[in-house]
């Protein structure tokens, strides 16, 4: 209980006012298409500098929230301040600040990557030098290659690179790394370090729990419309201080404990036997497990 | 906002990159340029070959033909043109992703109407250099450039602002380009392109009198015909004031119908 010191402020209640200082405020957010529930009465403040990631199943609200933020979507109720501004009022200053890599990928183009990303650059008041993007995302051998003959993974670079070009204060990254193998994504998540280093504000939307536990500062799970929890990984769900589960063989039969101390029940165990304890495991519940338990209490 | 802000890039500016990445997205793909433009001077070369007969009077149906395959071009590089590549745009999310930068909206349709006239000029310029070189077509003469210029640019703009409004209704380019393709083949063939306007049963060229293509059309032939064919028309005269009306309201009805009806993104699936 002593690390919950380290932990960042706790999330806002309903009611309180937004806050300004933060990146993005969100109060009371509520969005309905016809009679699914898609946003409900969620309320969050993502603070300047931080890595945010927000989990959920499909359907959960991931999309339908950071398009709100992102002012591609109205709203049905609530408040929404990002980098100071309704988004549904943010007008071209605002979005200079930005940074969108939207779920699909970006289309079949006839311009090599380094056009796609120097065009983009022209749109932005203040841009990254685009050889410099390209190396970042790695893409610099693959600079005079026409978008169309990418791979999924290669044009899915080619989307964060165009996200990242115009210096944002603020990145959005809705389900960046689905259909990276394991080495893009690691490169991937190296990349959003670096982008961190340099101060850039990052909502993340993942189904993946090791990169949420890998990148983000906070994690808030989203089930159903309604955010289930906010927390830093470690602490998730109670995750520290869950009773540990110990496994082992006596007497042929398989037994199982729940233990909140399981060095002493360990110790006992051991005492018990007079040399290894047949098939000792201690097991923490993962990431994964509490998040399990979560979307499924929300449904 | 925090920072002091850098200004944002001149409008000019972004209009200028906007054009450059749509003349490159064109004349680099090669359907595009295969179906735009050379599908129209194959057919000039194929007609003129094989239907080069006389009208009467010394009148080639080349010189006829002239007039209706540089208005089909026109339809092409439009109507055909903007449907198909803004539809597609639209369902892969580059418009998307446009709409999530600081490029001023404008910009986009800046880059799309300097795509429409770069291959206009194009298709025209390549017809006609083909017609004079192969075929004896006389080129128009003293204020016949400027019925060609007016009628070009009224029946282009007409044309590229309803293909615009047409690409919000297809679900994404394939689609757009099945339903298009067909309607402006039906077109070319009521609107006197391929035959004689005069040899066209009299209820399909009040269909055609509805669409922009047929005034075009006959607006080219006031252009490339001398002028006493002007008593086969439909009316015994060129109706130049008719052919603006007509071409202008489609302009206004197409510029309402893109306010209405045009849309940065997919229809939500959700």
């Amino acid at each position: 209980m002593t690390r919950s010191s380290a932990a960042v402020r706790p999330r806002p209640h309903p009611g309180d006012p937004l806050d300004p200082a933060a990146a993005i405020s969100i109060r009371g957010l509520g969005k309905r298409y016809g009679e699914f529930v898609a946003v409900d009465d969620l309320d969050l403040d993502i603070h300047r500098g931080e890595i945010f990631a927000l989990l959920g199943p499909n359907g959960a609200g991931k999309t339908t929230t950071v398009e709100i933020c992102e002012g591609y979507r109205a709203r049905d109720t609530g408040d929404v301040r990002v980098l100071g501004e309704d988004p549904a009022q943010g007008g071209r200053r605002w979005k200079a600040h930005l940074g969108i890599v939207l779920q699909s990928n970006s289309g079949e183009s006839q311009l090599t990557v380094r056009e796609t990303v120097a065009s983009r650059a022209d749109l932005y008041p203040d841009p990254r030098n685009p050889d410099e993007v390209l190396e970042l995302v790695g893409l610099t051998e693959k600079a005079r290659v026409r978008g169309q003959a990418l791979s999924g993974g290669q044009r899915r670079r080619l989307d964060v690179a165009l996200g990242i070009v115009g210096r944002p204060t603020l990145l959005f990254l809705d389900e960046p790394t689905t259909g990276f193998d394991p080495e893009a994504r690691r490169q991937f998540w190296s990349l959003i370090r670096s982008l961190r280093e340099l101060g850039t504000t990052m909502l993340l939307t993942t189904h993946y729990l090791d990169e949420a536990e890998a990148l983000a500062d906070r994690v808030g799970v989203i089930s159903r419309g309604r955010l289930v929890e906010v927390a830093v990984p470690s602490l998730l769900g109670g995750r520290e201080t869950a009773p540990a589960l110990i496994t082992w063989t006596e007497d042929g039969v398989r037994r199982t404990a729940e233990t909140a101390t399981p060095t002493a029940f360990v110790r006992e165990l051991a005492a018990r036997f007079p040399g290894e304890v047949p098939d000792l495991a201690v097991a923490r519940p993962t990431l994964e497990d509490v998040y399990l338990r979560m979307i499924g209490e929300g449904r | 906002m925090t920072a002091p802000d850098v200004p944002l890039p001149s409008v000019a500016r972004v209009f200028r990159s906007r054009a450059v990445v749509e003349l490159k997205e064109f004349f680099r793909q090669r359907e595009a340029v295969v179906f735009t433009l050379m599908l129209p001077v194959l057919l000039l070369v194929v007609f003129g070959a094989v239907l080069n007969f006389d009208l009467g009077n010394g009148v080639s149906f080349t010189q006829y033909f002239m007039a209706g395959i540089i208005a089909a071009g026109i339809l092409g590089a439009s109507l055909q043109n903007m449907a198909i590549s803004i539809a597609t745009e639209r369902s892969d999310g580059t418009l998307k992703s446009l709409a999530g930068t600081p490029m001023p909206r404008s910009a986009y349709f800046v880059g799309k109407v300097v795509q429409v006239l770069a291959v206009t000029v194009a298709i025209i310029v390549i017809l006609l250099l083909i017609g004079v070189v192969f075929y004896g077509i006389d080129l128009p003469a003293g204020s016949d450039w400027l019925t060609f210029a007016w009628v070009t640019f009224l029946g282009s703009a007409s044309c590229t602002l309803l293909g615009i409004a047409i690409s919000s209704l297809a679900k994404n380019g394939r689609s757009a380009s099945a339903t298009v393709t067909p309607f402006a083949l039906l077109l070319q063939f009521i609107s006197g392109v391929f035959f004689q306007f005069s040899e066209i049963p009299s209820w399909m060229q009040t269909v055609a009198a509805f669409f922009p293509l047929k005034w075009m059309a006959q607006g080219l032939r006031s252009v490339f015909l001398p002028d006493f064919m002007a008593a086969a028309e439909p009316a015994g005269s060129w109706e130049h004031g008719r052919i603006a009306l007509v071409l202008v309201l489609w302009c206004i009805a197409g510029l309402l119908l893109c306010v209405a009806t045009f849309r940065w993104q997919d229809r939500s699936t959700k």
